[in-house]
């Protein structure tokens, strides 16, 4: 079906070949266009490369652990090392992954949209993200050395370390303002830029969890920004905030950081879950199940996500009903969660489900997700917690969520819309073996790490005792066939992208409007809007047609 | 909603309901910023009643107020610039933004002097006349220079919209019918003066 290459009546110059400037080639007219395409695909390529480096350093973080003490690093790089790994990760891959590339190209398109309501300030914000970008990388060449305090900056021990924290702070201080002008720039979009047929309960869901998503980083980015800048200040002037020996508290300061970063892990998700409900009922020829229900269960993690965020803390000293509260809170979040998930298998229910790769890619997120969100509810248990608080059990759990969630989101996305985004499809046998290559290495990484830290590994640790060897060393096999198996796609995806068969407008049979356009799109992406009376997700004809062949 | 929608299909990509709902979201942004620091004033003041309270003491609660009127003022004249741009008093108007940076210098100057004052008094971040002080003392004082700094800081970036705003309304590009950079601008501003207006007694007025 995909690998047939239709041929259309008349192909209009794409946006590929048609950009916003005067520049009709080269790299002036990628980077100087105002085209939310074009940005999409600029954030494409800037998040690869970062994802690239930071894949490099948790694949040097497992070798130096597959062995008790010295392997091939000092435990000063491997704090480096995993500090990197996780600003990157999180604020250079995981937090404009889905809403910066696929929301940008897409979420005009879906909603009969000519582009964002503030083009040049997209523009903008993706220049922020290089500069920000750009920080990071200052912060590990120069001299001095790269942070050594994790992701997190937690005081005192960041405003009194010597190496580069305050290019570090200051590239999550850009980021985080990057994102809040994306994030800003969506929800006017969504407000104002909508086809006038396009009613909010006609929006695809993806909309609506880019919407919800959209939110949370416009009210929750600025306390990072906020408390980021006050350890920069301490940091560099000496003012007495969070220090301890200045009378400040430090636990207020990771009371603000998870204010934030909790919220954050919602930003990262929800667009996961918002492309799980565009692929489910496209390769399962049904309507979506619950449509009302997925869309405002987006919004209700949006809200009761930024009210558990002390969970995080529960051995930092915290008042007993304060405790039982945030516990309380944490296991109302995961109704809306699961709210999503029975509704996604619903909707397969009788369904002609077509194992092609995005929808696979989807399978493995619901599994990973499902796992990664149960032993989260086991954090979320006070008892359970004091025993699991920073042992490895809480870094398989968030790499569950995060990359076994949110990364497969992310692979399932470019799955399904990259042939959109270039007119040209992969090779789907190659992409098959890739995905069983990540989900069988993933899996493989990432289990053990849930039974050592329960048997009482610590995380972030540089040594460990001998009897946790076996499990590391299955986790470190397993992160090379995850690396074996993410070359293979990224390759497959890259030859298809540049040499692929060209495909046709509606290679998967998707009923949202980015698939009632040409492949790959015209510069405003519409003449005319199609017609958008029927909803997003109307497979009635194939359902229609099963009802009378019973 | 019908006039702002024929506006979008008249004039294309214009869409003045738009942007200024763009420019309020950005302005709930500015506010959690600031009440990121709010919060940690909270704790901190409940922690150190007595102590914020002699810290207080120090600060020229005169000069205070004269900025919280110029700011005020010039919150008023923001506005009216505003109103004379619709109804195409275009001098007046320009006249009004300059009253209003004037103001926005006048507070600035004020500032200025207050804080050399307290340096001159060895009252600075890192300055062992302070870290001879209690606890309490240095982090008031070190909320008071990251809070009013900020503050200012937001002052000079008023300013320079307004800057922006005076040379677009001589290029014409904001006139009586097209003046929605020039609201942005003076919600900018209303914020400012907003923030300002908790400043002034959570530190110059603590009894």
């Amino acid at each position: 079906m995909a690998k047939t290459a239709m041929p259309e009546e008349k192909v209009e110059p794409s946006y590929l070949e048609v950009s916003t400037n005067k520049h009709k080639k080269g790299i002036l007219s990628w980077i100087l266009s105002v085209d939310h395409k074009r940005i999409g695909i600029l954030y494409l390529f800037s998040m690869m490369a970062f994802f690239t480096v930071a894949v490099i350093f948790g694949f040097l973080i497992r070798l130096e652990l597959i062995a008790p003490g010295r392997t091939i690093i000092d435990a000063q790089t491997y704090n480096q090392l995993f500090t990197l790994h996780g600003i990157i990760m999180i604020f250079l891959f995981i937090i404009p992954g889905l809403p910066a590339v696929f929301g940008n190209f897409f979420l005009p398109i879906m909603i009969g949209a000519k582009d964002v309501i503030f083009p040049r300030l997209n523009l903008m914000s993706w220049y922020m993200f290089v500069f920000g970008g750009l920080f990071a990388v200052a912060s590990m060449l120069l001299p001095g050395g790269s942070a050594d305090t994790g992701w997190m900056f937690y005081v005192p021990y960041s405003v009194r370390t010597n190496t580069n924290v305050l290019p570090a702070l200051i590239a999550a201080f850009i980021l985080g303002f990057s994102s809040i002008l994306t994030g800003l720039n969506f929800i006017t979009t969504i407000h104002r830029m909508r086809h006038p047929d396009m009613s909010w309960f006609k929006m695809p869901l993806f909309v609506w969890s880019l919407y919800a998503t959209a939110w949370i980083q416009v009210l929750a980015t600025p306390i990072i920004g906020i408390t980021l800048a006050l350890v920069g200040i301490e940091r560099l002037l000496g003012v007495g905030i969070f220090d301890p020996a200045l009378g400040g508290d430090p636990v207020l300061y990771q009371h603000l950081f998870w204010i934030y970063s909790h919220p954050a892990v919602y930003i990262m998700i929800l667009p996961a879950m918002g492309v799980v409900s565009e692929i489910i009922p496209v390769f399962s020829r049904r309507s979506i199940f619950g449509y009302k229900f997925i869309a405002f269960s987006s919004l209700a993690i949006a809200f009761f996500g930024s009210l558990v965020w002390a969970h995080h803390m529960f051995t930092a000293g915290m008042s007993d009903t304060a405790q039982f509260v945030f516990s309380f809170i944490t296991y109302v979040v995961s109704i809306p969660s699961a709210i999503k998930v029975f509704n996604w298998l619903s909707t397969m229910y009788k369904g002609s489900i077509k194992l092609d790769p995005p929808f696979l890619y989807v399978m493995s997120f619901i599994v990973q997700f499902s796992i990664g969100g149960f032993t989260g509810l086991m954090l979320g248990a006070l008892s359970l917690n004091i025993h699991l608080q920073d042992t490895s059990f809480v870094v398989a759990h968030f790499h569950y969520v995060m990359f076994g969630g949110t990364g497969f989101g992310i692979f399932a996305a470019m799955h399904y819309w990259l042939p959109k985004m270039f007119g040209r499809m992969y090779n789907l046998k190659v992409a098959t073996w890739a995905w069983g290559i990540v989900t069988v290495g993933y899996n493989m990484l990432y289990m053990p790490m849930f039974i050592m830290g329960y048997l009482g590994m610590p995380r972030r640790y540089f040594d460990y005792l001998p009897q946790f060897q076996p499990y590391h060393v299955a986790s470190t096999i397993g992160s090379w066939i995850l690396i074996i198996g993410l070359i293979i796609m990224f390759t497959n995806l890259w030859i298809g992208m540049r040499k692929g068969p060209k495909t046709s407008m509606n290679p998967w049979g998707g009923e949202t409007l980015e698939w009632k356009i040409q492949t790959p799109p015209i510069l405003e992406n519409f003449h005319e809007v199609p017609d958008i009376h029927a909803g997003p997700y109307d497979y009635s004809k194939y359902e229609a047609k099963k009802e009378t062949t019973k | 909603m019908s006039s702002t929608d024929q506006a979008v299909l008249q004039h294309g990509h214009r869409d003045d309901y738009g942007s200024r709902m763009g420019m309020w979201l950005f302005l709930f942004t500015e506010l959690i910023l600031f009440g990121g620091l709010f919060i940690i004033y909270a704790v901190y003041r409940y922690m150190h009643q007595q102590e914020f309270h002699m810290a207080a003491q120090e600060l020229n609660t005169t000069i205070g107020l004269i900025n919280t009127i110029a700011l005020l003022t010039s919150s008023m004249t923001a506005a009216m610039s505003i109103t004379a741009m619709q109804k195409g008093n275009i001098r007046f108007s320009k006249g009004l933004i300059w009253i209003t940076i004037g103001f926005a210098f006048m507070f600035m100057v004020n500032k200025f002097f207050e804080w050399s004052a307290k340096i001159n008094h060895g009252i600075f971040p890192g300055s062992k006349d302070l870290l001879a002080k209690p606890d309490g003392e240095i982090l008031y004082f070190g909320l008071y220079y990251v809070m009013t700094g900020l503050h200012t800081f937001h002052v000079i970036i008023g300013v320079i919209f307004f800057l922006f705003i005076l040379r677009q309304i001589k290029q014409g590009k904001i006139h009586s019918t097209r003046y929605v950079r020039l609201e942005n601008s003076a919600l900018y501003w209303h914020l400012v003066d907003l923030i300002w207006i908790f400043l002034f007694p959570l530190f110059y007025l603590i009894h």
